[in-house]
């Protein structure tokens, strides 16, 4: 129980890891969330998807 | 044997001041700082042609040499940078916008963006990037712009700006929850 996290508190982890290491604790109650949770993995592919655009976006203009 | 340079190498400084420009401005929020790193890009590319090797793409050099230039204005102008604009950033949390039930889960499923691949590339959603990331509070993106243009680690942003961990961790926080509700309504629900 002390290591399950509501919606919110897993998506506020999700964009936190974009910039700093989660405690190991935090890592396991994000996957055991994700694993149970039929909308965070949803959220979580939207950061990804952020991710690759920020790469893109870095990057567009230097290749024509 | 030396380095090629091109024979057109002044002429092609600057067509590429424009480009060096949209990043400048997007990150230091001044023209006129802008305009300055801008200038002392071109001038210490014109001093170092040699540096320049033909094989890696001219912008892509000039934008190497632009980073240090922007972090050097950040450092001149630190003070203003840090303390002055950020009475413009609200204090609310991006996270209270998005539905969510009073115990803490998704009030409906997030959207599903599909695999956008092809979208990333086009000219129309960097279009949005440049417009969601200009809409940001000016502190939130100048360090969101440090954190992922400039490619600084966190720790390096925080050295460089007085800032203890957990206030550019906020900011941070606020500022991508932010662009992804900017690229929601922008893009992936007007696709």
């Amino acid at each position: 129980l002390p290591l399950m996290r509501t919606c919110k508190e897993v998506t506020a982890l999700v964009i936190a890891r974009e910039d700093r290491e989660l405690p190991l604790t935090e890592q396991l109650a994000l996957h055991m969330h994700m694993a149970i949770c039929k909308a965070c993995p949803t959220f979580e592919r939207q950061v990804m998807t952020m991710r690759n655009a920020m790469k893109q976006w870095r990057n567009y203009g230097a290749d024509d | 044997m030396p380095p090629q340079i091109p024979t057109d190498f002044e002429q092609q400084l600057v067509e590429q001041r424009s480009y060096l420009m949209r990043f400048a401005r997007l990150q230091l929020r001044n023209d006129a700082w802008a305009e300055d790193a801008v200038s002392e890009t071109i001038l210490a590319a014109l001093a170092r042609p040699q540096a320049f090797e033909a094989r890696s793409q001219l912008k892509t050099w000039l934008v190497g040499i632009l980073k240090h230039k922007i972090i050097d204005s950040m450092r001149q102008r630190q003070r203003e940078v840090t303390l002055d604009s950020g009475s413009d950033d609200d204090s609310a949390d991006p996270l209270e916008h998005m539905a969510f039930k009073a115990d803490g889960h998704f009030a409906e499923k997030p959207a599903d963006w599909g695999n956008p691949e092809q979208d990333l590339k086009s000219r129309q959603f960097m279009a949005i990037m440049d417009a969601c990331t200009q809409k940001l509070p000016a502190v939130q993106g100048r360090l969101f712009l440090m954190r992922e243009w400039l490619e600084m680690s966190s720790e390096e942003i925080c050295k460089e700006l007085g800032l203890t961990a957990t206030n550019l961790y906020v900011q941070l926080h606020r500022a991508r929850l932010r662009l992804r509700e900017c690229l929601e309504l922008n893009w992936f629900a007007a696709r």
